[in-house]
């Protein structure tokens, strides 16, 4: 446990010095979404009836930036090889490192998503079904990321390569979390939908560390 | 088991490829033409839908296929990551292309079909949303395939791929009992057997043991293909090594036999 919460630390401490990681995320997401008045128009009842897909849309893009990144340093310095060596089976280290990343990036777009939900006009009622889906949501989208940067570690045009990888698998996550805050907004309850955002992310779990760390080892080959 | 680890041999493979080759491409065209004759000409309009009908003959097989293609590559696959079989990625890279083009005319006479049926060109629904995400695991699956300079290690990645997405493929066939789709519940595939007419069955059957005859074709074509060019560059490399290594004057004598 230990080994596994010092993985966690020092990927936080390498994000945390390498700058304002976290903060670029989040300003990224909330141009993004401020984009859509500008394009859509600054109709209040339109804004806030596609409010929920602009801001799931937008924070799974906001998701997407930093995933290249997630093994790319490790691999060219080295610590991969060390990492894979470790102690600590491979699927864990991959564990602690989309943990790392969903602190330094889920986390700041779950809690700046309440603040643009309400620059949209969104129902009230939206946003206490908006940050449980964004909490069951985001460590998914970073699982799923995990295993697209495994799998392109080393490609040509990985960048581009790693989006057309994993947006197909993003759908279900997106299809239910814009479900559940729209489902709030109608007044029904979202229970079913966090539900299933629930179990989306325990079934990732496991898939997104084997199929990453799997993916890692032929790249360490 | 023994069988698998004898087509292991590329030499071996290639002479049952060229064995079994003319075969499956004259069974592709007898089917096919058998099945579009009924399909077209022989078999009853719908009471409903008339004449258009008939684009079911190509649509439903197209995606039978499409689906069937993933489940050979994802087969194929596992085959490689957990045996090593040689040729196992050898067919999964050649199989997408194809399982790609018929998901893309199980989409394309999909719309066609619903225009004058459903009165729109697409919908937004759970059968038609997963068959196209399925269309772009297909083209994931072929760019993370070349997307390395090694390709021994575009072709384990894209294994990996494959499995992942595997998980698309039961979301696709029970997408229709799970949500309220516009795209109609199966009809032929049901545990209290098909709920269509023999004669409209028939040749529904054809057109889907027509197009998996033209699917082995096509994947014993490409995959002696992939196995030549293989050959051919190890052989240019090799003369290229011998190249530099000897003399520039014997130019033609140093050839390397392949």
């Amino acid at each position: 446990m230990t080994a596994f919460l010092r993985l966690v630390r020092r990927d936080l401490l390498l994000a945390f010095r390498q700058g304002a990681d976290a903060a670029l995320v989040v300003v990224f997401f909330a141009l993004a979404v401020l984009l859509f008045p500008f394009g859509v128009g600054p109709e209040p009842n339109m804004l806030a009836r596609i409010g929920a897909g602009i801001l799931w849309v937008m924070a799974l893009l906001a998701a997407l930036l930093s995933l290249e990144r997630l093994f790319l340093a490790d691999h060219e310095d080295g610590s991969l090889d060390l990492l894979a060596l470790a102690p600590l089976p491979l699927e864990l280290v991959v564990l602690a490192k989309v943990a790392a990343h969903w602190l330094t990036t889920g986390l700041p777009l779950m809690l700046t998503a309440p603040f643009l939900a309400l620059l949209l006009g969104m129902d009230a009622a939206a946003i206490p079904a908006l940050v449980p889906a964004l909490l069951l949501g985001t460590p998914t989208l970073s699982l799923i990321g995990a295993i697209g940067a495994a799998l392109t570690l080393g490609a040509r045009r990985g960048g581009v390569l790693l989006p057309l990888l994993i947006l197909p698998l993003y759908v279900p996550v997106l299809v239910f979390g814009v479900a559940a805050v729209d489902a709030a907004a109608a007044g029904l309850t979202p229970r079913p939908h966090l539900l299933i955002l629930g179990g989306l992310l325990l079934g990732a779990l496991p898939l997104a560390a084997w199929a990453s760390a799997a993916a890692l080892r032929q790249a360490l080959d | 088991m023994t069988a698998m680890q004898g087509f292991a041999n590329p030499t071996r493979f290639m002479r049952a490829a060229a064995a079994v080759l003319p075969w499956s491409a004259g069974v592709t065209i007898a089917l096919l033409a058998a099945g579009l004759y009924l399909g077209l000409f022989v078999a009853p309009p719908d009471y409903q839908q008339g004449e258009t009908v008939r684009i079911m003959y190509v649509h439903v097989p197209a995606a039978w296929m499409a689906l069937f293609i993933y489940t050979c590559i994802a087969a194929a696959s596992a085959t490689a990551l957990i045996w090593r079989h040689p040729l196992a990625d050898v067919a999964a890279r050649a199989a997408s292309p194809v399982g790609a083009g018929f998901t893309f005319i199980a989409l394309v006479t999909g719309s066609l079909w619903g225009k004058p049926m459903w009165g729109t060109w697409w919908v937004w629904d759970a059968r038609l949303t997963s068959v196209l995400i399925l269309f772009f695991l297909y083209v994931g699956h072929m760019a993370l395939a070349n997307a390395f300079d090694d390709p021994t290690r575009g072709a384990r990645s894209a294994a990996i791929l494959a499995l992942v997405g595997f998980v698309n493929v039961p979301i696709i066939k029970f997408s229709v009992d799970w949500w309220n789709t516009l795209h109609q519940p199966t009809s032929v595939a049901r545990l209290d057997g098909p709920a269509i007419d023999p004669a409209m069955l028939v040749p529904l059957l054809l057109m889907a043991l027509a197009f998996t005859a033209y699917f082995v074709t096509v994947l014993l074509l490409r995959m002696r293909a992939e196995l030549v060019g293989a050959r051919l560059r190890a052989a240019q490399f090799g003369r290229a090594r011998q190249g530099r290594g000897a003399a520039a004057s014997a130019g033609a004598g140093t050839a390397v036999r392949p």
